[in-house]
């Protein structure tokens, strides 16, 4: 009895306990394949993966040395993604991308004071794109505010170049998530002289009906949407059972996957999203994938997801790590990084078209380079349009800059505010 | 043999109404508050601190307190998840409208602005029972987690509707924000579960305690005996909602550091408190804890074997996780529909007998 009891007790604490570090580069991909924002986690966790072992399969890993992907399931639950970060951080992890705004949010001051860097690829904080408050967090390519941006200068583009008076709906995850572009729709709303209504989803979002007959009702002349998970199909089919016009309905780069429109079949036609990298398969990187992943049976997941939007994004998530990281060897001259040493390649990391079509992503997204003062990147992105009858995304516009006037104030104003609040003397980069 | 009565001779009501009455039964709590107290600080690392011992404690708190409302007087609530939320955006403003403030001072404050709205939740009570107060205190959740999303004043007018905890100390030791060490959150937490698990021991076994088990047997009995029923729903109400009001602050201010009202209190919190409590044992302190102690634990326990040590795929291991931890909930309460603490209760019994049970 005693015995057994202490046996159990020993047991109970090697399964609480996290295995050892070991001599790889560590990436903990913080996923979700399950719960109600599965569907967009599951593309966007097999690309990252895939994209990990392609580079373990091919060069034999990074600079030498295997890179190890812990994966950990959040369900995009800020409790359970604190966890992973915890259960993962002692394993020698050198880079998070938690893939969610929420858990970004939680994570940005404990990362910061273990000295971890984050990547939030286009989401999390936006005015940690100002590098010399926020020393660890990253978001580059391009931040929420960007995006807002960018689609408001896709409607004015529509619109032939006036948009004052007309009506815009921002039907937003009524989370830090779906609030964060309100700031910026709000100043160029002044600026632009549109109306904007807020309608906000509560989480999941699978009720949306009442929100939809508010847009029934006003009828404003577009309709941006800052979803994520189950809350993109049920407001595309909204959309459609109200018949409202698709080619007016423009999501962020998050709302924008294929498991988001196909639900409302034929009637999604010309739903639109701004993305920031090239769609489809069309990329020789596929051809790599193929004979050393896919062909060898290591596809992550079921392997059903490669080519899709968010597969895309995944993958794109796991080259600017592995480019970064990259970086972070050459500035060291050791294979061998630690977290602080990836921080600095991160810091360092430029995207050329050269290295684009070196990795066999010819014009798969727009250059860019991370500096001291700037961690956001370029800011640029494009509006990709959906095509029900082939069922496919593709590209409608170059990628367009966003309005730097009206974001590098905010984003000066909001990273000012979190330097007061967290006791932060901006670093001076120079 | 080891675990009996005999020998042991009371010679004052006071020896024999202890909360242990049985000499090896209080050796093993000293043993448990002496290992709390001076080991685990010792050995605490931030995972244990992150994952296991700061929910357990905060959940224990919300769960002492909800017991105290459902278990102790009967009223059924589903209004916790909204009274933590009240904990945790009074302890917000409060440190951030009064920077001097020590943290302890904040955490009671913070719990004493939880009472005051619980008790005006409370009030329908004195009209409605059972399954009918359960639809108002669901009332009570989510209005409040709406006022919090909608007024601005609440959460300093951020960008984002997200509240931050700022860097506090108390006595010079860090206790909110990134940079604290494990060992000192934990302690904090633990202090004020005990103290405040001893308070409401205590309290249930005197004259308020009394007057709400009066209530919670059957209100018309107890009122023509003299219990007034105003004062024993609206003090269960009260002090329910003061601890429920504390563990919110502890939720938010110590184990989170962040919070955003609608996903860190939405009405799963309310649910999960609730089955803590009746997993546990409705009516017993130490089934607050047990049932706290369940739902906060198993879920780490199953993910790191079934992903971590067993190499499992996430998705698989999380399904499982949810399919292991139902079926637990349903065996226990089959096998004893009052709660782990019964169980308990029950294997005692058998021990005081054990080995010659005739």
């Amino acid at each position: 009895m005693k015995f057994s009891r202490l046996a159990f007790a020993a047991a109970t604490a090697l399964a609480f306990a996290t295995p050892a570090a070991m001599a790889d580069l560590v990436f903990p991909s913080l996923d979700y394949r399950t719960g109600p924002y599965a569907p967009n986690g599951i593309p966007f966790a097999d690309g990252y993966a895939d994209y990990f072992t392609l580079v373990n399969e091919r060069d034999g890993g990074i600079g030498g040395v295997k890179a190890r992907v812990v994966p950990c399931e959040t369900e995009y639950n800020t409790t359970k993604g604190v966890e992973c970060y915890e259960a993962t951080k002692g394993e020698g992890a050198l880079l998070y991308q938690p893939l969610s705004t929420g858990i970004t949010y939680q994570l940005i001051p404990k990362a910061s004071a273990d000295g971890i860097p984050i990547h939030s690829m286009g989401y999390g904080r936006t005015s940690a794109a100002n590098g010399k408050v926020f020393e660890w967090v990253f978001n580059y390519p391009g931040t929420y505010w960007d995006a807002a941006s960018i689609i408001v200068k896709h409607i004015i583009d529509q619109e032939g170049g006036d948009i004052s008076g007309k009506k815009i709906a921002l039907v937003y995850h009524n989370s830090a998530y779906g609030k964060e572009p309100i700031r910026t729709l709000e100043e160029l709303a002044k600026k632009h002289g549109y109306s904007l209504t807020l309608l906000p989803v509560d989480h999941p979002g699978q009720e949306q009906k009442a929100t939809w007959l508010q847009i029934r009702r006003d009828r404003p002349d577009y309709v941006v949407m800052w979803g994520w998970g189950v809350m993109n199909q049920v407001a595309v089919q909204e959309a459609v059972n109200i018949r409202f016009p698709m080619d007016k309905f423009i999501g962020v780069w998050w709302s924008g996957a294929e498991t988001d429109v196909l639900p409302a079949g034929e009637g999604a036609h010309g739903y639109k999203a701004i993305t920031m990298h090239g769609v489809g398969m069309d990329f020789p990187i596929y051809a790599d994938l193929k004979t050393h992943v896919y062909d060898k049976g290591l596809s992550a997941g079921a392997g059903d997801q490669h080519g899709s939007v968010l597969y895309n994004r995944g993958m794109q998530a796991a080259m600017l790590a592995v480019e970064a990281a990259k970086t972070a060897q050459a500035i060291h001259g050791a294979p061998n990084i630690t977290a602080a040493m990836m921080r600095d390649g991160m810091e360092a990391l430029e995207i050329t078209d050269e290295k684009l079509t070196a990795l066999g992503l010819p014009d798969f997204m727009p250059t860019f380079e991370v500096t001291c003062a700037n961690h956001g990147g370029s800011g640029l992105g494009a509006i990709q349009q959906w095509d029900a009858k082939t069922k496919t995304w593709s590209l409608v516009t170059d990628f367009i800059a966003s309005d730097r006037e009206v974001i590098d104030p905010l984003i000066a104003e909001d990273s000012a505010a979190y330097a007061a609040e967290a006791n932060i003397t901006p670093r001076t980069c120079e | 043999m080891f675990y009996r009565e005999a020998g042991e001779f009371k010679t004052s009501y006071q020896a024999d109404q202890a909360t242990f009455p049985i000499a090896f039964d209080r050796w093993g709590y000293c043993a448990v508050v002496a290992v709390a107290f001076l080991v685990v600080p010792f050995l605490i690392n931030p995972y244990w601190e992150q994952a296991i011992f700061l929910p357990f404690l905060v959940f224990a708190m919300a769960a002492l307190g909800l017991n105290i409302l459902t278990g102790y007087c009967g009223q059924v609530s589903l209004g916790t998840g909204g009274f933590m939320a009240v904990g945790a955006y009074a302890c917000y403003k409060l440190m951030t409208a009064f920077v001097w403030m020590p943290m302890p001072l904040v955490v009671i404050l913070a719990g004493l602005c939880a009472a005051a709205v619980g008790i005006v939740f409370g009030l329908p009570s004195l009209r409605i029972k059972g399954f009918y107060l359960a639809v108002a205190t669901l009332a009570a959740q989510f209005f409040l987690i709406w006022l919090f999303n909608k007024v601005g004043w609440f959460y300093n007018y951020s960008a984002t509707g997200q509240i931050n905890a700022p860097e506090r100390d108390f006595l010079g030791i860090l206790v909110t924000g990134p940079n604290t060490r494990p060992w000192a959150t934990y302690l904090f937490c633990l202090s004020f579960v005990f103290v405040f698990a001893w308070v409401a021991r205590n309290l249930t076994r005197g004259r308020i305690g009394r007057s709400w088990m009066a209530i919670r047997d059957m209100d018309i009995a107890a009122e023509i005996i003299g219990v007034n029923p105003l004062m024993a729903k609206l003090s269960a109400f009260a002090v329910s909602s003061f601890y429920i009001g504390m563990a919110g602050a502890m939720y938010f201010a110590i184990w989170k550091g962040a919070a955003e009202g609608t996903e860190a209190f939405s009405i799963e919190i309310s649910f999960v408190v609730l089955f803590m409590v009746i997993l546990g044992g409705l009516g017993s302190i130490f089934g607050s804890l047990v049932g706290a102690a369940f739902l906060t634990l198993l879920p780490v326990l199953f993910k790191n074997v079934l992903a971590v040590q067993l190499g499992w795929p996430t998705d698989i291991a999380a399904h499982l996780e949810v399919i292991l931890i139902g079926a637990l909930i349903i065996f226990f309460l089959i096998k004893e529909p009052h709660g782990i603490a019964a169980l308990w209760r029950i294997i005692k019994e058998k021990l005081r007998l054990w080995p010659f049970p005739h």
